[in-house]
């Protein structure tokens, strides 16, 4: 009772981390990172496969014949036109439209769903689910998963899998047997690469793991922990709860709390779906005035960065890792908003991060400024707001 | 005779009166603290009962002491440390145990464990509370304005609150409304299933008041303990190195460092009262001192029925003041061991001896352990909370040896055929072996045992009543109500003599707050 949950890959987690270097994820321990460096780990996602432990994710499995109805409900999303097979990824929000929480959900048969979250969420199902034919059973315990990135992905999983998944498409899922044992798997991961979603009964989580790594090592397979997923996902647009934004039901002050369209998810939230859904009100207002405050993706230009560094006789110091501080962001000297993660991009050679900015400052090409501290001097650097994602991969969704 | 020749005369070396007499040096004021006992500290108090036991007597833990007191008083110099209290264990007769630990995701584990439901609402009500707190926060904070005066402070005052609370969502609003009028047993069944889950929380709504889970209030009083909560990092949460008498000691010594002069062995007899204003102080002994300004740090039956005539104060401030509920309602049972007590629960030396240790398997325990002390008897189930303080500051018991700080409630102060050495030892007994349910070897680990009842408390901290918040914390004895309405601002009817104590707003525990606000009160009006 006295230690944090480990998850059933521990045994094999455990030995591989160099560093040892355990991070805290809703109530798990889990690598950091396996190597001194995380470049290996980085480059597995984006040129090869990384395996990822991620059991720590919250899952609940949601059935009856009102499934559908519960989660139409409670997500801004249009789950009634769901397909048995497909993921949504979605946020969702408390009666004021203000984000709670973002997830996926996969549809596993007509009146079965599972859904993902990174908050204990049992509650607020249950709250919405009032008089609804629909039981929830919370599996994060039971059920582990793992996450296969990067491009060699594919191949790995065709080598161990009972059927190829060459037909799967981009956020949809499958049933089949890998090393024998029954899995799930779906086509989605928060690296914005080529990437599989395995879910299995905890007690077949060891087999599993050495399967992939077995099959795997011909095409360059490497345990990877949270902090080179970290700067991935910031590569590929992804915000991270408590990080990027924070959840309603936290927030101390309004001020702290964001809806899906400030979050740049308005592409999740179905104004045309039919009914009532959480937030609905609220977001219909929003959509017709427009936003206050937009994430977006912001570039550091780096010759300008370079100047300011040039002053004192260096290049430019940029950490090799995800920095969660946040950093102000200005405009003709006025602080306009902030970014919440910013990082080193390895593969677009460029320093980047999602920042929170408000109207009018949010749309694309406007030119801003980012903070620096250049030799414990804090300065400002010319960058420019960008589409996210950043990086796409052509074979991400193919 | 200009030795006993004074700015301000305090009466009563409590921790709030010691807090008052400080500010009031700081501002340059020549101050003396008369004190009735031969040591400091009244109820904030550590004595050596058994030689090299050390019991912190009567108030065992700092929840809420203003931050900004230790900051002006410099009390850290002075020796205060406050050592983290990590955690509350509650053992269940089935011999399983609830646990809630300093960690959020281990708590949220263990809850999990015996209901995965409660852990859920564990978290949001973990939060609802915490914002209630800091929405009902500053008015804990302001000087409680007299809503039937039209005084330009008052009124000032009025608009302050009114404005605040213009400031809360209606969401807040709703919960504070609801907080403030629900009782614990109906606001916890609210959020949560599991029977010790509820108990453990609901004793918190029934420390010093003589109510039981389900009496309309207590949800208030819950709320009350969210508010150390909520100055995060900075909050004083936990055992005072020394026992609470350390914390009296480090604000006596950083009084006696600003020039406060403290006599012990000094009870007032009376508040000398010329032209109708206060102008000091005569002693049991004969002695008089003389002052403007006289402030009681005492509780409010002494400070307006004993220490000043009647004839001084208007007729209906007295008869409230003598309304004024002031019913004791909880022992301390202060024990010296050879050894750690083993709990069924979690055998061995472990976490649990480093927190507080609840009896209060569920609200219907409680309930029923009220049931008896509403018609006179102490419970024969009682509600306690310990804690081993020898296993936070291994100070106060000797190398190996232990003491352990055991709070009771029901101890009804009108006990039926009144409180007795029998009837004290049978209270003594029946903590024992409701304790020996728990933990086998209590008894055998015993050298030494203090039963305090609420009697005890009257005649030993002096006290009226027993109660340990000077006056329950009930919400008509609350803000501007406390201690009798239009006088809740420090001031009393009689000009020169001001009131600074846990019977003043906002009221008990070891936060020296009434003190500090009753020094401002002064400083106020001497401008």
């Amino acid at each position: 009772m006295f230690e944090l949950k480990r998850t059933p890959f521990h045994e094999r987690t455990s030995r591989l981390s160099l560093p040892q270097n355990w991070r805290r994820w809703a109530g798990y321990l889990v690598a950091g990172s396996y190597d001194l460096v995380l470049d290996r780990e980085y480059w597995a996602i984006r040129d090869a496969a990384a395996l990822i432990d991620i059991t720590p994710l919250m899952k609940y499995v949601i059935e009856g014949p009102d499934a559908a109805r519960l989660l139409h409900r409670m997500t801004p999303r249009d789950v009634l036109k769901m397909a048995v097979g497909q993921v949504f990824y979605t946020g969702w929000c408390d009666d004021d439209g203000k984000l709670l929480d973002d997830g996926t959900i996969s549809r596993l048969s007509e009146t079965k769903f599972r859904l993902t979250s990174a908050e204990p969420s049992l509650r607020w199902l249950a709250m919405n689910a009032v008089g609804m034919d629909v039981t929830i059973t919370e599996v994060t315990d039971q059920v582990a998963a793992l996450s296969l990135q990067g491009p060699k992905s594919r191949a790995i999983l065709n080598r161990v899998c009972a059927r190829p998944l060459d037909k799967l498409k981009f956020f949809r899922l499958t049933e089949t047997r890998l090393a024998g044992k029954p899995v799930t798997i779906s086509r989605t991961g928060y690296t914005g690469d080529l990437g599989y979603e395995i879910w299995m009964d905890a007690g077949d989580a060891l087999a599993v793991w050495d399967a992939l790594i077995e099959a795997g090592r011909d095409y360059g397979i490497v345990p990877c922990g949270i902090l080179a997923m970290d700067m991935a996902r910031v590569e590929a647009g992804l915000f991270m709860i408590d990080v990027d934004y924070t959840a309603a039901n936290h927030a101390w002050i309004a001020g702290q709390k964001s809806t899906p369209f400030e979050m740049s998810l308005g592409w999740t939230v179905a104004l045309d779906k039919p009914g009532y859904f959480v937030g609905r009100r609220a977001l219909e207002r929003e959509h017709k005035e427009g936003s206050a405050w937009k994430l977006i993706g912001l570039e550091v230009d780096w010759q300008g960065l370079e100047q300011l560094y040039a002053r004192v006789g260096l290049p430019p110091q940029i950490p090799g890792m995800a920095m969660r501080g946040s950093l102000p962001v200005m405009h003709a000297g006025k602080q306009v908003g902030y970014a919440s993660t910013s990082t080193w991009s390895p593969v677009l050679k460029k320093y980047i991060a999602l920042a929170h900015v408000q109207r009018p400052h949010y749309e694309p090409g406007t030119a801003l400024q980012m903070e620096v501290t250049v030799e414990h001097h804090r300065l400002h650097a010319p960058a420019t707001v960008v589409k996210l994602p950043f990086y796409e991969p052509e074979w991400k969704k193919k | 005779m200009s030795s006993n020749q004074y700015d301000a005369i305090v009466i009563g070396a409590g921790h709030n009166g010691l807090v008052a007499a400080a500010y009031l040096a700081r501002a340059g004021k020549k101050v003396v603290v008369l004190e009735r006992r031969e040591v400091v500290g009244g109820a904030a108090m550590t004595e050596e009962i058994f030689p090299g036991y050390r019991f912190t007597e009567f108030s065992y833990v700092v929840s809420l002491l203003r931050p900004e007191i230790i900051r002006d008083l410099e009390l850290p110099r002075h020796g205060l440390k406050i050592l983290p209290l990590p955690s509350t264990v509650t053992p269940l007769a089935n011999g399983d145990y609830l646990g809630s630990w300093d960690d959020h995701d281990l708590t949220r584990q263990e809850v999990y464990r015996h209901s995965p439901k409660d852990a859920e609402a564990y978290d949001e009500y973990s939060r609802v509370m915490a914002r209630a707190a800091k929405a009902i926060k500053p008015v804990i904070g302001m000087v409680p304005p007299d809503p039937s005066s039209l005084s330009p402070r008052d009124l000032l005052g009025l608009l302050k609150l009114g404005r605040y609370a213009k400031s809360l969502s209606e969401k807040e609003l709703y919960r504070i409304a609801k907080l403030v009028t629900q009782s614990s047993a109906d606001l916890l069944d609210e959020w949560f299933e599991f029977d010790a889950l509820k108990g453990t929380k609901s004793a918190s709504g029934i420390i010093g008041t003589f109510l039981g889970p389900r009496s309309p209030g207590t949800a208030y009083v819950l709320l009350h303990h969210y508010m150390g909560e909520i100055d995060g990092a900075f909050r004083a949460w936990g055992f005072a190195k020394n026992g609470t008498g350390g914390v009296s000691a480090a604000i006596a010594s950083s009084a006696r460092a600003l020039g406060v002069e403290i006599r012990t062995n000094a009870p007032v007899e009376k508040v000398i009262v010329k032209g109708g204003v206060a102008a000091g102080v005569a002693l049991q002994n004969g002695d008089e001192l003389q002052a403007k300004i006289v402030l009681s740090a005492a509780d409010p039956k002494r400070t307006f029925l004993q220490f000043v005539d009647d004839k001084h104060l208007p007729g209906e401030f007295t008869d409230a003041v003598r309304k004024f509920r002031v019913r004791g309602s909880s022992g301390k049972v202060n024990i010296a061991l050879n050894a750690l007590p083993n709990f069924t629960c979690l055998p061995g030396e472990g976490p649990l001896h480093r927190g507080a240790i609840s009896i209060s398997p569920s609200i219907d325990y409680i309930e029923r352990a009220y049931d008896e002390a509403k018609y006179g008897a102490f419970s024969k189930n009682p509600y306690i909370d310990m804690i081993i303080p020898s296993m936070i500051d291994r100070d106060m018991a000797p190398p190996g040896h232990h003491v352990m700080s055991c709070f009771v409630q029901y101890a009804p102060y009108d006990i039926e055929g009144g409180w007795d050495d029998a009837r004290r030892e049978a209270f003594g007994e029946t903590v024992i072996s409701t304790i020996e349910q728990y933990a086998p070897n209590i008894r055998s680990c015993i050298v030494g045992k203090q039963v305090i009842t609420p009697k005890d408390i009257e005649r030993i901290a002096g006290i009226t009543g027993g109660n340990i918040f000077h006056g329950e914390l009930l919400l008509h004895q609350l803000f501007f109500f406390r201690p009798a309405p239009q006088w809740a601002d420090f001031r009393t009817p009689l000009p020169g003599y001001y009131f600074g104590a846990a019977g003043a707003h906002p009221g008990g525990g070891v936060m020296g707050a009434p003190g500090k606000l009753a020094a401002e009160a002064i400083l106020e009006d001497r401008k």
